[in-house]
């Protein structure tokens, strides 16, 4: 069942403002909603991370769930060990607070999910554990002062993938993690972004009621990492949507399935890469080709997923 | 109490002792020679002998990473390694430690890689000294059942709440059959009891959230990081009151260190492990001859019971520490810089000297044990000797 936002916004907030997150920053907004939609009886993790940093500093902390942070690679397997715990209590009759069900959330950025914590990531979805990990994709390692990550785009400008004279940016295209969980055979596995809140909102609600682990992959435009006003965070998710860059889909057992239609006449992927710095070097002459290479492998990447959704 | 009197390898005594501890959650991934425990109670559970939920994870990164997730929660937790898989959890053995989350975790000793070498020496216990745990070694397999018994009543104490790592020889405690004693599941039940899950800090309390590792920064961290200390400080009387009451229990004493033949003892060796046993029957063939040489053998290593070791130690003439494990560069092996830390200061403080002994396995006889008290009875007679040497080495 779909939550309006009227009922959404009623909701408790259990993510309390006054976190450190930067002004602009799209995260904080997409924890939020992922919490309204979870409710209080739900015990989260964070992988070291943005995220993590952002909101707990000792003695404070914005989490009013139980909220667990123990290193940056492990959050999937740290939050399968309380999950089965909760199982084992449960069973025993000793838990705290009897809760015949709860929700057990692990999230790490980019670096923490598609890199360092791919194989605890892996280990846990493959053994099953009830819960659901959630990926704030924001392309580099930003925390740390944005490095490249494997999610980082072809082309981008980061730290250890510098614009210069000779090299351009990186040199490798993202890879698809989300294609990586699906073939973990989970059952509930899906991409979004914060701006559409009623496709996150849904694919949340989903994620828990399956029995066994599930997998969200969200955009998170970042304002200081990407370069762009910090106005235009949610307008950067929209359009990167429009552009097919990151298309909208879930896959429920198996089943690919398209959750926004693009349109006919899709923009095409300069005027995203336009807005933000780290692409700026891609508008100097003698980097056309690059462009055109961004474009391909996008339109490539989406043809394969329309054709998965079955709708090619 | 009536006891029962029973064959069983260390593994098998170890596992045997878990199960009666009735954890809820044990994550595990194999290593040699750690594997025969966690496959003994595998079987406990697949027989419905002990209701553990076991996570069998994709490594022992994610071994100690559920640990401290579940017992996060207050689930009591257990897992097992040896050598490089104590070396990949490096990173969330800390983070056990420093949430103060009483998990207890068998080491199984090996070799450090590289090169690979799956026998037994202490590198990879010793590596983790600093981590914040409490470290008990076993010289034989019914110092690895008792201490597996033990180590919940330590580990889960209030005014201790950190983690315990048993550790017991890989391969000749492991792997060995010996007879030993053990409780009938109940009475081991009686004397561990279940976990207090009453402290108010549970992540499964909904009701009352709790955030468990935030950042914490130039303003905190320090402090945090004393109470760590602090817990440090008040173990030993803890671990010597769960050692008394088990000693009433069963009739097997345990203290800090043991102590053999050392009161008019000239000479005194300092060694862990098994191959304490087998410095025992040189010393009992020594003393037949006249030679006035006992064995001080150390089973509580963190904390390390400096004051104790001062006293057993100061009235002796010289001291012969031997370390199953190399510090590279540093001055002796971690025993020995411990031991002699302890003696500084003191009047008339023993001379000292460490052999490194033992590397990779390489095997330690009672012949090498008696060329070492030779040394030391030159040392006594004032030739000249090195602090550092090396015991059964080809050069
Ligand atoms: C084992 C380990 N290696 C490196 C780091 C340093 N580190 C902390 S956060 C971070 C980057 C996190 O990147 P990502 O997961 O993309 O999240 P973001 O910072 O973008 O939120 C790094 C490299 C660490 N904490 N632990």
């Amino acid at each position: 069942m779909a939550m309006n936002l009227q009922t959404l916004s009623k909701n408790e907030d259990l993510l309390a403002g006054g976190h450190r997150a930067c002004a602009g920053c799209t995260g904080s907004n997409i924890l939020r909603q992922i919490m309204l939609t979870a409710g209080p009886d739900t015990v989260v993790g964070g992988a070291t991370g943005c995220m993590e940093v952002v909101t707990t500093i000792f003695p404070y902390t914005a989490w009013k769930t139980p909220f667990i942070h123990s290193a940056f690679e492990n959050c999937a397997a740290t939050i399968s060990g309380v999950e089965t715990a909760y199982r084992a209590l449960k069973a025993s009759g000793e838990l705290p607070v009897p809760r015949e069900k709860m929700n057990f959330i692990a999230f790490g950025g980019d670096g923490g999910t598609y890199d360092i914590g791919l194989q605890s990531l892996s280990g846990a979805m493959e053994r099953g554990h009830n819960m659901l990990y959630v990926c704030y994709d924001n392309e580099a390692y930003m925390n740390t002062g944005i490095q490249r990550s494997g999610a980082t785009p072809f082309g981008a400008h980061t730290s250890t993938s510098p614009a210069g004279t000779v090299k351009q940016g990186k040199e490798q295209h993202r890879k698809d993690l989300t294609k990586i969980m699906v073939a973990h055979n989970i059952p509930y596995v899906a991409q979004t972004t914060p701006f559409h809140w009623r496709d996150l909102q849904m694919k949340v609600q989903k994620a828990l009621e399956v029995d066994g682990p599930a997998f969200l992959n969200i955009l998170m435009p970042c304002t200081v990492g990407w370069g762009f006003d910090p106005a235009i965070g949610m307008e950067l998710c929209k359009q990167a949507v429009e552009a097919n860059f990151w298309p909208l889909f879930e896959v429920v057992d198996g089943e690919y399935k398209l959750t926004y239609k693009p349109k006919e006449d899709r923009p095409l992927m300069e005027p995203w890469l336009k807005q933000q710095v780290r692409f700026k070097h891609l508008f100097k002459p003698g980097n056309e080709g690059m462009l055109v290479e961004i474009q391909r492998w996008v339109d490539s990447e989406f043809n394969k997923i329309m054709k998965l959704c079955g709708e090619a | 109490m009536k006891q029962l009197y029973v064959g069983l390898t260390g593994n098998e005594a170890v596992a045997t002792a878990f199960k009666q501890a009735r954890p809820h959650v044990a994550p595990a991934f194999p290593i040699t020679p750690q594997t025969e425990m966690m496959h003994k109670f595998a079987d406990f559970v697949a027989d419905g002998a002990v209701a553990t939920e076991m996570i069998l994870v994709e490594s022992e990164h994610s071994a100690m990473s559920a640990a401290v997730g579940s017992a996060a929660t207050g689930a009591r937790t257990f897992t097992a390694t040896s050598s490089a898989g104590f070396a990949l959890m490096w990173e969330v053995v800390y983070i056990a430690a420093s949430l103060r989350l009483p998990i207890c975790m068998p080491v199984v000793n090996r070799a450090l890689s590289g090169n690979i070498n799956i026998h037994n020496d202490h590198s990879d216990s010793m590596g983790g000294r600093d981590a914040g745990w409490i470290q008990i070694f076993c010289e034989n397999t019914q110092e690895a059942y008792d201490t597996a018994l033990m180590c919940w009543r330590i580990a889960e104490h209030k005014d201790v709440r950190l983690p315990v790592m048993v550790n017991y020889d890989g391969f000749i405690i492991s792997h060995t059959s010996e007879s030993l004693h053990i409780l009938p599941d109940e009475d081991a039940w009686k004397f561990i009891g279940p976990k207090d899950l009453s402290n108010g800090y549970s992540l499964l309390d909904v009701e009352n959230p709790i955030t468990v590792g935030p950042l914490d920064l130039t303003d905190y961290y320090f402090e945090h990081k004393v109470s760590q200390m602090e817990a440090h400080l008040r173990a030993p009387k803890v671990i010597l009151e769960v050692f008394k009451e088990f000693g009433e229990l069963t009739g097997r004493h345990y203290d800090l260190f043991e102590e053999y033949r050392t009161e008019d003892a000239e000479m005194i060796l300092v060694i862990i492990g098994s191959t304490a046993g087998t410095a025992k029957d040189v010393i009992d063939e020594q003393r037949e001859k006249g030679v006035k040489v006992g064995l001080l053998k150390p089973r509580v290593f963190r904390p390390f019971p400096a004051v104790e070791y001062a006293k057993a130690l100061g009235n002796a003439k010289v001291v012969g520490v031997m370390d199953k494990s190399v510090s590279f560069g540093g001055h002796g092996g971690p025993l020995f810089t411990e031991i002699r830390s302890a003696l500084y200061g003191l009047e008339n403080a023993p001379k000292i000297h460490n052999w490194i002994y033992g590397l990779g396995g390489r095997d330690t006889g009672t012949d090498q044990i008696v060329d070492l008290i030779g040394q030391l009875q030159n040392s006594i007679k004032g030739k000249k000797t090195e602090d550092v040497n090396l015991l059964g080495v080809r050069l």
